[in-house]
């Protein structure tokens, strides 16, 4: 089933075209990976598909229909920012998502935040910024979503902290769920990823079975960006 | 286990023959439950449906066994296990061997290197070798 389908999908900001006619479609069941170097539309399409952002041509669409009160319910999303109010306490946060969504899974958050050793009492902006990435992605993934668009969820944290985080999301993503990561980090991500989606202002140069890209060019993702396509 | 996963080919391919190595320590012994795909996925940090993929050529090579109720294992079946541990061992040996003789040993001066290397140790020196 597709989760995601762009026609055209065209954004502008003033004269500068962020994305430029993007077709694309992805399916349920997969871990799919938007790579690309800074300012090449990779969070544009992700805020197109939160509508936060209205398309100035074409269209994209959620489970087959516009952005809207449904496609909201059924994505989970992930920031590349702070974005939870931070005088709240992590246990507060906990009950904010349990009122906002419905599909929100309260043990398995507080099972995810004991196994990290984040005291609950403590205010998000007591944590430290490790930890505060961690505590997002937590609230994230603890929702039963069939689409989790996570933007940038590893950068600027610890190796350490970055391989639970993906371990994380390994572990907690739904079966039917589509998960789109996007991220300029391809090394770290590459070994998670069922396919790949490579935009380069505006445009998707690669796109493809990671695996299948792997074995016809001999070597990995991140070499092939750095070589080929110089970024 | 601990997992390593190489460039440039395909990961699916790297578990399959990481798990062997591990069949063939005995870290995975006959018979001995294998963890779920889910599992296996975290602790390996890669894809489930990469795992998947591992899991069937290692079904295909009759390594692993499908229970109805238990999930998979190991297979029981020694002679299999033996047979991978001969294979693998010549693979090994293969690579080895073409390396030697790609830097000019004859077949007697690899013998007698690999003898005077398994009686004095890993420090062994070129001069020990027996080497020109």
């Amino acid at each position: 089933m597709n989760r995601i389908t762009c026609h055209d999908l065209t954004k502008k900001y003033g004269s500068k075209t962020a994305l430029d006619h993007l077709n694309l479609s992805l399916e349920s069941g997969k871990i799919v990976g938007l790579l690309g170097p800074n300012g090449s539309g990779k969070t544009t399409l992700i805020k197109l598909a939160c509508r936060l952002l209205q398309p100035t041509s074409g269209e994209i669409l959620i489970n087959g229909q516009k952005p809207g009160k449904a496609s909201k319910a059924s994505i989970a999303y992930l920031p590349d920012r702070d974005f939870l109010p931070d005088y709240m306490r992590v246990s507060q946060l906990i009950s904010y998502y349990a009122d906002f969504f419905r599909d929100f899974d309260q043990e398995r958050a507080h099972n995810l935040l004991s196994s990290l050793d984040i005291d609950e009492k403590m205010q998000l902006k007591r944590l430290s910024k490790g930890n505060r990435e961690k505590t997002q992605l937590v609230l994230t993934m603890s929702r039963q979503a069939e689409i989790y668009i996570l933007d940038e969820p590893i950068a600027g944290v610890d190796p350490a902290a970055r391989d639970f985080i993906l371990r994380t999301i390994i572990g907690n993503y739904e079966k039917n769920a589509l998960v789109l990561i996007s991220t300029h980090l391809i090394a770290d991500v590459e070994p998670l990823l069922d396919e790949i989606l490579f935009l380069k202002t505006g445009k998707i140069v690669l796109s493809g079975n990671a695996e299948e890209i792997r074995t016809e060019h001999g070597m990995s993702i991140d070499q092939l960006f750095r070589e080929e396509f110089e970024c | 286990m601990k997992w390593h996963f190489e460039n440039g080919q395909p990961i699916y391919l790297q578990i399959v023959s990481q798990m062997k190595m591990a069949v063939i320590r005995g870290q995975y012994p006959p018979g001995s439950r294998i963890p779920s795909v889910r599992d296996l996925a975290m602790e390996a940090g890669v894809n489930p449906n990469t795992v998947q993929r591992a899991l069937s050529v290692l079904e295909d090579e009759q390594l692993i066994v499908t229970q109805r109720t238990a999930g998979k294992s190991i297979t029981e079946d020694n002679e299999r296990i033996l047979a991978l541990r001969r294979s693998t061992s010549k693979e090994i040996l293969d690579e080895c061997i073409t390396r030697l003789e790609a830097i000019g040993l004859t077949h007697d001066e690899i013998a007698a290197s690999i003898s005077a290397y398994i009686k004095n140790g890993k420090d062994t020196t070129n001069e020990q070798n027996h080497l020109p």
